[in-house]
C-alpha cells in the first residue's frame, strides 16, 4: 500500500505540471514591477510591431515583441496577470462560498429546502452565462469588484449543483445514521459528517471555477466591458492583437498561449488535488 | 422493573399505504439477547430503525408504542427523544464499511461521541476507546486509531464497530445481521465477541438474523417475524424443542441442522405460506376497519 502510494506520488507529473505554471504565473504577477522588462504602459513608436526575440529585427530587452503601440508585450502580459489572478481567487471563492453552502444545505436537508434551492438554480441556470455576465456588468458598471461580483453570481450555481448531489448521496450513508443515533443535531452532523467527505470536490471545483473566471474575465475584457482600458488584461491584449494579426501575429498568440495554459493548468491542479484530499484515493 | 425495551402493537405504513409492520409486540428484558428472526424483506431491519428513531421517511408509524427503560419514546418532544436514545442505545450495523465515515480516522470517530454526546473528557473517553478495543482484541490500537476506515479489514472493521457499540455502556444494542456482510471464516469470531462482550457488559440485545443457528447460538428469547407480522414470540430453547407456529416449524425443517452455525435457510413450505397469506390477508382486513 505505502508503495504504491508512493509511486502514485512520483507519477503525478499533471500536479507539477500545472502546479509549476500556475506558480510561475502567480509570482510574476505578485511582482509584476519587478520582474517585468518594461513599464507595460510606456508607448514608444519607433518601436511599435517589434518580433518575438527570435525572429528577425527583434530589440534585445523585449522578449515576447511589442504591440501597435510600441508596448512591451511580455510586460503586458504579465502586469495582466494581476487582474487575472484576483479575479480568479476573489470570484471563485466568492461562488464557491455560496454554491458549496447551499449546495450542502439542499442536499443534506432535503425536502423544501432543497426544493426551493434546486429551483432557483435551475432558473439562474436558464440564463446563458456569457449573455448573462455582460448583462451584469452592464448593470453593475464596469470595474474590478463589479467583474468579480458578476462572475460569482453566475457560477454559484455550478458549485450548487454538485454539492447538492454530493451531500445527498453521503446523507444516506449509514454513518449518518450512525451519527443521528447517537445523538447529534442536524447542522452537527452535516459539517462534521457531510462535508469531510465532499471537500475533495469542493476543491477541484474551486480550482476550475479559477479557470473559468480567468476565461470570463478575458471574454469581459475582449468586449471592453471589464477593468479600465488602460490597465493591461489579457482579455484586452488579444482584444487588441486580433486587429493586427496581420502585421503582427505574437500580439494575439502569446496572450491565448497564456490564457490556455493558465486555464488548463487550473483544472489540472483541481483534480490531482482531489485525489490528495480524497483518504481513499489518496 | 420495567423491561428493557417494550414494543407493543406497533405498525407502520409506506406512503401507498401498505403495511410494512404489522401490529408488531415484543419485549426484550434488560441484559437478554433477543432474537429476531425472519426471510430478508420481513421487516427485521425497520423494527430496528423504529426504535433507533431513524426510519425512512417514505415509513410512518400509524399505531402502538415503544417504551425504552420505561420512558415511553413517542410521548417524549424530539430532542428528548434523540438524547434518550442518544444515551441509552446503540446500533452494530450490518456493512462495517458504510457505517463508518470514509474521510476521517477511526479514533475520532469513537470518541467523539463519548466527548460530544455523554460530556465525558478527551482523556476518558480515550482510555475507554482503548479499552473497548483490547476487548475486541485488537492488539494495535494507536495503528487502527490513527487509520481511515477503508485501511482496515472487513472483520476489523467490525471489531470498531462493536467496540464503539459498547463504549458508551448503553442498555440496549440492536444489531442488525452484523455478519452477514463478513467473511465466512470472520463471522464465528465476530459472533464470539458479541456474545463475550455482551455478557460482560450485561447489555441488552435486540440481535436482527436471517439464520437459525445464529439463534440458537447467541439469544435466550426469539421473535419469528414474517411479512412484518409476529407469528411466534418464545424463549430461544422452547422454540427449538416446540415451535409453534407452522412457519417457524417450516423454517426449521427448511434448516435440517439448525444447530450448526451459519446453515443457509432452504426455501419455505408453499402451503404454508399460503396459509400465512391468508393470515395476514385477515390481519388487515381487520386492522384496516377502525383504521379506515
Ligand atoms: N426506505 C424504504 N422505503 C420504503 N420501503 C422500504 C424501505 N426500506 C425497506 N422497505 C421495505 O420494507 C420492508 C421491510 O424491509 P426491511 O426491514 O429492510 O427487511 P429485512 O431487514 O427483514 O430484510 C420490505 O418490504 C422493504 O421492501
Ligand atoms: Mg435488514
Amino acid at each position: 500500500m505505502d508503495e504504491a502510494r508512493i509511486i502514485r506520488r512520483r507519477l503525478s507529473p499533471r500536479l507539477w505540471l500545472a502546479g509549476g505554471w500556475l506558480l510561475l504565473a502567480l509570482l510574476a504577477a505578485i511582482f509584476a514591477p519587478l520582474v517585468a522588462p518594461q513599464d507595460p504602459l510606456a508607448q514608444d513608436l519607433m518601436l511599435e510591431r517589434l518580433p518575438p526575440f527570435w525572429l528577425d529585427g527583434a530589440e534585445p530587452g523585449y522578449w515576447l515583441g511589442t504591440d501597435s503601440l510600441g508596448r512591451d508585450l511580455l510586460s503586458r502580459l504579465i502586469f495582466g496577470g494581476r487582474i487575472a489572478f484576483i479575479v480568479a481567487f476573489a470570484a471563485a471563492i466568492a461562488a464557491c462560498v455560496v454554491g458549496s453552502t447551499l449546495g450542502l444545505i439542499a442536499g443534506y436537508f432535503g425536502g423544501w429546502a432543497d426544493r426551493i434551492i434546486s429551483r432557483i438554480v435551475d432558473i439562474w441556470m436558464a440564463f446563458p452565462p456569457v449573455l448573462f455576465a455582460i448583462l451584469l456588468v452592464a448593470v453593475l458598471g464596469t470595474g474590478l469588484s463589479s467583474v468579480i461580483l458578476a462572475i460569482a453570481i453566475i457560477d454559484w450555481t455550478r458549485f450548487c449543483r454538485v454539492i447538492r448531489a454530493e451531500a445527498m448521496g453521503q446523507s444516506r450513508m449509514d454513518y449518518v445514521e450512525n451519527a443521528r443515533i447517537a445523538g447529534y443535531g442536524r447542522i452537527g452532523i452535516m459539517l462534521r459528517e457531510v462535508l469531510p467527505n465532499v471537500v475533495p470536490s469542493i476543491v477541484a471545483l474551486l480550482s476550475l471555477e479559477m479557470g473559468i473566471a480567468v476565461i470570463v474575465e478575458a471574454i469581459l475584457s475582449f468586449v471592453n466591458l471589464s477593468i479600465s482600458t488602460d490597465d493591461p488584461t489579457w482579455g484586452g491584449i488579444i482584444a487588441e492583437g486580433r486587429l493586427s494579426i496581420h502585421q503582427a501575429w505574437w500580439v494575439l498568440v502569446f496572450p491565448l498561449i497564456t490564457l490556455i495554459l493558465t486555464v488548463l493548468s487550473f483544472s489540472q491542479f483541481g483534480e490531482a488535488l482531489k485525489t490528495r484530499f480524497d483518504p481513499v484515493l489518496r | 422493573m420495567s423491561a428493557c425495551l417494550d414494543i407493543a402493537n406497533l405498525s407502520a405504513v409506506l406512503a401507498n399505504g401498505q403495511r410494512v409492520l404489522r401490529s408488531v409486540s415484543l419485549t426484550v428484558q434488560p441484559g437478554e439477547v433477543h432474537a429476531l428472526v425472519g426471510e430478508s424483506g420481513a421487516g427485521k431491519t425497520m423494527i430496528g430503525k423504529a426504535v433507533l428513531g431513524v426510519l425512512p421517511s417514505s415509513v410512518r408509524i400509524v399505531e402502538g408504542d415503544m417504551r425504552l427503560e420505561g420512558e415511553d419514546l413517542g410521548k417524549l418532544p424530539p430532542k428528548a427523544r434523540r438524547t434518550l436514545i442518544g444515551a441509552r442505545t446503540a446500533l452494530i450495523p450490518q456493512d462495517p464499511l458504510t457505517a463508518l465515515n470514509p474521510s476521517r480516522r477511526i479514533g475520532p470517530q469513537m470518541t467523539d461521541r463519548l466527548v460530544r454526546i455523554l460530556g465525558w473528557s478527551g482523556d476518558k473517553a480515550d482510555k475507554r476507546v482503548r479499552q473497548l478495543l483490547d476487548e475486541v482484541q485488537i492488539r494495535d490500537p494507536d495503528r487502527v486509531l490513527k487509520s481511515y476506515p477503508h485501511e482496515l479489514s472487513g472483520g476489523m472493521r467490525q471489531r470498531v464497530l462493536i467496540a464503539a457499540a459498547f463504549a458508551a455502556e448503553p442498555r440496549l444494542i440492536v444489531a442488525d445481521e452484523p455478519t452477514t456482510a463478513l467473511d465466512v471464516t470472520v463471522q464465528k469470531q465476530i459472533l464470539r465477541l458479541i456474545a463475550a462482550l455482551q455478557r460482560e457488559h450485561g447489555t441488552a440485545i435486540l440481535f436482527v438474523t436471517h439464520d437459525l443457528g445464529v439463534v440458537a447460538k447467541i439469544s435466550q428469547k426469539v421473535s419469528v417475524l414474517y411479512a412484518g407480522k409476529v407469528v411466534e414470540e418464545a424463549e430461544t430453547a422452547d422454540l427449538f424443542a416446540a415451535p409453534r407456529h407452522p412457519y417457524t416449524r417450516s423454517l426449521m425443517a427448511a434448516t435440517p441442522r439448525y444447530t450448526a452455525p451459519f446453515a443457509s435457510l432452504k426455501p419455505v413450505d408453499e402451503t404454508v405460506l399460503a396459509g400465512l397469506a391468508a393470515e395476514i390477508a385477515a390481519a388487515d382486513q381487520a386492522w384496516r376497519r377502525p383504521h379506515g
